[in-house]
């Protein structure tokens, strides 16, 4: 029950980002992910969570065990805040709405369209979704934006709570959560050193 | 997975979810073809079948675009990948949403659109039948189109010319079943292999689509 990943190689668009990558997640521990706009973020945590395939490396994680929260909150603006939560509560077979709702203190807003909300509470919204998974794997891309001062602590709180009852997080982000507990690993040193394949690229690379 | 069809048929009938396009759609192409045609009726009776089969098909395209696209815009496909629901569960389920809205109300609806087009009174039975039948079909191959061409920009006209050829052999049987049953021959080639381009559109394209939504999401 650990994250492990070896000599991880992935690549966005065809263009090789990371390379040589190795880290490991024990229960419990959080990792924050740092480093410059478009250093890899974001396809690091897509190839861990299955979204693309890696180009070399090995990665071993628990199955069935990662919650994904991408940029995009994948709300839908006709359902109210709990039809959204009850959707993917029901998805992945677990409950816990109405806990989740007050967690991240959107109980005021049950009832409301998801349209209706104001960019800090779609984005609780979304947050409240990791709630109702279950999972004890949590990876987060920015999981802070458009977040205020009051939602951030509130959300380490969640994520502190999480790590508590044995959780694992993967989060990338830019600012201070305050968690000092969890590690940083600054994806800058392993930036990719491959030439970018040009046109002698793979004949899948061309359409891919 | 059967949350995720009451979440796609409730988001369906909610405001700007498209339910009944498809439906006002076919509607309105066989109130105009009396129209452009002329009230002709023997003219507009030897037609019927044919107009009525082309007009399914253009309804389902109307929605197509929209299986896959919303889901994508907003993310919840890239959620919905990474969710114990296998791949190909959400595209089958996608498709039948899909044919709950749009398919089903053009079973429903077709004799009083036969109605308008002068069909023989004995092919009705067999328009319900056939486009009971051929429709699913036109619902999974949709899905597999949508699925294509998932997170192109202005992916609807691309979609529409991938998928109409498909459309041919259900189109083909389809409208030859009816006019067989209207002409009162026999129709038991035609609704077997209309009914074979079902079955096998929805044996092997769930997985195709969902093979396709892994290579689009990378």
């Amino acid at each position: 029950m650990e994250i492990r990943v070896e000599n991880l190689a992935c690549a966005r668009g065809g263009v090789p980002l990371l390379d040589a990558l190795s880290l490991s997640v024990q229960p419990g521990q959080a990792l924050i992910l740092r480093g410059p706009n478009g250093c890899g973020k974001t396809t690091l945590l897509r190839t861990l969570a299955g979204l693309q395939p890696a180009l070399a490396g090995s990665i071993s994680l628990p199955p069935d065990a990662i919650a994904y929260a991408a940029h995009a909150d994948g709300l839908k603006s006709t359902l109210s805040v709990r039809e959204n939560l009850a959707f993917w509560a029901a998805v992945y077979g677990s409950g816990g709405v109405d806990a989740a709702v007050a967690r991240m203190n959107l109980s005021a807003l049950a009832d409301r369209a998801a349209q209706n909300l104001s960019a800090g509470q779609k984005r609780r919204l979304g947050l409240a979704r990791l709630l109702v998974t279950g999972r004890p794997v949590w990876m987060l891309d920015e999981p802070t934006v458009s977040l205020d001062a009051a939602s951030v602590a509130l959300f380490a709180d969640v994520v502190r709570g999480h790590l508590a009852a044995g959780g694992m997080a993967l989060i990338a982000t830019h600012i201070d959560l305050g968690l000092p507990e969890a590690q940083v690993l600054d994806l800058g040193p392993f930036r990719a050193r491959l030439p970018a394949p040009g046109r002698g690229g793979s004949f899948d690379e061309a359409f891919l | 997975m059967i949350a995720l069809l009451i979440r796609d048929l409730r988001l369906a009938i909610r405001a700007g979810g498209g339910f009944g396009l498809g439906l006002a759609f076919f509607l309105i192409l066989a109130v105009l073809v009396p129209l452009g045609v002329g009230p002709q009726p023997a003219v507009l009776a030897a037609i019927a079948p044919g107009v009525l089969w082309v007009g399914a098909l253009l309804a389902c395209l109307l929605s197509l675009d929209r299986i896959f696209a919303l889901d994508w815009e907003d993310g919840s496909l890239d959620l919905l990948a990474t969710a114990p629901i296998p791949l190909e569960a959400v595209v089958t389920i996608k498709a039948l949403a899909h044919w709950i809205t749009t398919g089903l109300p053009l079973v429903l609806a077709a004799p009083v659109l036969g109605v308008l087009l002068n069909l023989s009174a004995d092919a009705f039975g067999w328009l319900v039948l056939s486009l009971l039948v051929g429709t699913p079909a036109l619902s999974v191959i949709g899905t597999f189109g949508a699925a294509l061409t998932v997170g192109l920009k202005r992916g609807g006209l691309l979609l529409s010319l991938l998928v109409l050829p498909l459309y041919i052999p259900t189109l083909v049987f389809g409208a030859e079943l009816v006019s067989r049953g209207a002409a009162g021959l026999t129709t038991q080639t035609a609704l077997l292999l209309l009914a074979g381009i079902t079955a096998g559109a929805v044996a092997i394209l769930p997985f195709a689509s969902a093979a396709v939504i892994r290579i689009n999401l990378r």
